[in-house]
């Protein structure tokens, strides 16, 4: 299509029509002079779940973090190439990473709420840092962002009690409630259920789906399963290069290199 | 085969095997040493506990809080340390906002930015404060604050003075605490769109204020109990005073000057009672600042409807 995608014309409609939202060209990236992802090309249409997969140390936190620009911060850290959110270069001249990181959300690893605020407050540290005051419209954001993350049934009865109060599984979602709270037009997800159980995380895995009607998922996991059971497309990562970029129903039935097939088949990784 | 047999053998009797009389009295050993060593640091600590309760409130009264070094008299004693407990609690508060504004600013300077080329040169500088001792830190604000009669000899110049000692222990402590901030929660703010300084105002130093508080606590402690950096500052006042621009007198020379230049055993046992009330500032501090300190942006849990 319009970019360089190594795949044949996937099949789901949903897929083919919908427009690009995330596209990166020859993004390199370097700790020092260690080159931890080499030129991906790759690139992600608005409304899916794109899985990046592969083995420990290939890159895929690398490259899902250089998306939101959270690389600026790590001393010795470098990109280069484009990373494009619209067709607007997220590492061009007079951007501010501050904005960029309003617009891509993160999610990560390990739950991390704040640990000296409310849960109420953790929803709406996003806006209330940022300067919101409106009491009512905090009230709105918080009730809409944690049915988004689906835990308000969970917690409505105490919005105040510590973040810290919650199960795993629920400081996951709260997570995932605050990055929603600033209303981004990405969410990057990086093992998001890796720490949780298997209940917390097939409710994470559900809430994905709905996820998708609002913002473009970038997932790193390490479970094939839940590669296969939510993502549309998938990318595969093997040290530093991405190897195979496809549709995930037709990566995971017919892929077209070797190393791919090895570790969905689970001979390595 | 043979290894993993004894192995076997040697893990299921060590289990069932009842401790060896020789480990036993290894153990027994070990212990007392330990209960001896408590005890030797303890008995200090008593000492100087029940000297200065038995014989502080063998003379302390009500005077002693209403009434001034001025009231006193050579051979009645009488009078009281109102003036100085007043210059105490108001040059430590100058010392605190100094040491509070200036040391977490130094130390989330330290902590934060810990790629800035000058971190190596401030840390430095901040280790050479806390070994300076109290008179010279004096000496500086003499020459600093009386010479120059900016504003000459006052509460403020003994703040200040007092402020300086505190300075370095809060920056340590904030910097310390900081770094167990773990990154994740300061990227987790970074990755909400925040800037950089409100994630470290707003995130991440409320989530060590703990820590901030107890060093600050720690340096309260320190500088109350100061006098030579205040004896050419705040250099003294036999009257009350509570203009930061006067001279102002202090506990810890209100106690030296009653113990050693007392004329009468009445007088002599009123430094006790001046030692009694200066650890009870201490205390008291601690005690304040034990309870600021719990966690007040929200409140426990009340019923725990939820269901994990
Ligand atoms: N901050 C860092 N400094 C130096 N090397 C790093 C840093 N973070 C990751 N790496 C290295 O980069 C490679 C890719 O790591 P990462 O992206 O975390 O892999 P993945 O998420 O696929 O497990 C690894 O070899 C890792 O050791
Ligand atoms: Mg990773």
């Amino acid at each position: 299509m319009e970019n360089q995608m190594k795949l044949t014309p996937p099949p789901q409609s949903v897929i083919s029509t919908a427009a690009v939202r995330l596209e990166s060209q020859s993004v390199s990236i370097f700790y020092g002079e260690k080159e931890a992802v080499k030129n991906v090309d790759v690139s992600f249409k608005s409304n899916t779940v794109n899985a990046l997969i592969g083995p420990s140390g290939c890159g895929k936190t690398t490259f899902l973090r250089a998306i939101n620009r959270m690389h600026d911060l790590t001393p010795g850290a470098r990109v280069t190439g484009k990373i494009m959110l619209d067709g607007n270069d997220l590492y061009g001249d007079g951007i501010d990473p501050v904005d960029v990181r309003r617009r891509i959300g993160m999610v990560f690893q390990k739950p991390n709420p704040f640990p000296t605020m409310s849960i109420y407050d953790n929803v709406a540290a996003g806006l209330k840092l940022a300067g919101e005051r409106n009491k009512q419209k905090l009230d709105e954001v918080v009730e809409r962002s944690l049915r988004g993350g689906a835990l308000w049934d969970e917690v409505k009865d105490r919005l105040k009690a510590p973040g810290s109060s919650l199960s795993g599984g629920q400081q996951q979602r709260l997570c995932i409630a605050r990055a929603l709270a600033v209303d981004p037009e990405i969410l990057l997800m990086d093992e998001p259920t890796s720490a949780l159980d298997p209940q917390s995380t097939s409710r994470i895995e559900d809430l994905m789906e709905t996820l998708k009607q609002q913002v473009t998922i970038v997932i790193v996991t390490h479970n094939m399963q839940q590669a296969s059971r939510v993502s549309d497309t998938t990318s595969f990562f093997y040290v530093g290069d991405l190897v195979e970029h496809g549709v995930t129903s037709e990566m995971f039935t017919n892929p077209k290199d070797k190393r791919t097939e090895d570790y969905i088949t689970g001979r390595f990784g | 085969m043979t290894r993993t047999d004894t192995m076997t053998k040697s893990i299921s009797s060590g289990l069932t095997r009842t401790v060896s009389p020789a480990r036993r009295a290894q153990n027994s050993i070990m212990f007392g040493l330990v209960a001896l060593g408590t005890v030797i640091v303890l008995i200090p600590l008593a000492l100087i506990l029940f000297q200065v309760v038995y014989n502080g409130l063998r003379s302390i009264n009500l005077d002693f809080f209403i009434k001034s070094e001025r009231d006193m008299s050579m051979i009645t004693g009488g009078g009281g340390v109102l003036n100085a407990i007043v210059g105490t609690l108001l040059m430590v508060a100058v010392a605190l906002v100094i040491g509070l504004v200036v040391g977490i600013a130094t130390g989330i300077f330290l902590s934060e930015y810990r790629e800035h080329p000058l971190v190596g040169v401030v840390r430095v500088m901040s280790d050479v404060l806390t070994g300076i001792p109290a008179i010279v830190v004096g000496l500086v604000i003499y020459g600093l604050m009386i010479t120059t009669k900016l504003p000459g000899y006052s509460g403020l110049a003994g703040g200040v003075a007092l402020g300086l000692i505190m300075i370095p222990i809060i920056v340590r402590a904030t910097e310390e605490v900081l770094k167990l901030v773990p990154t994740s929660i300061r990227e987790a703010g970074l990755a909400l769109g925040l800037p950089r300084w409100k994630v470290t105002m707003q995130i991440v130093l409320p989530a060590a204020s703990t820590g901030i508080i107890t060093g600050a606590i720690l340096g309260v402690a320190r500088v109350s109990g100061e006098a030579a950096p205040l004896l050419f500052t705040s250099f003294g006042n036999p009257d009350l005073a509570t203009n930061l621009l006067q001279p102002m007198a202090a506990l810890p020379s209100a106690v030296y000057s009653l113990a050693f230049k007392a004329l009468t055993p009445a007088q002599n046992e009123q430094a006790w009672a001046g030692a009694l009330v200066l650890l009870t500032i201490i205390l008291i501090s601690n005690i304040l600042a034990r309870f600021f300190s719990r966690p007040r942006s929200y409140r426990a849990p009340k019923a725990n409807t939820a269901k994990t």
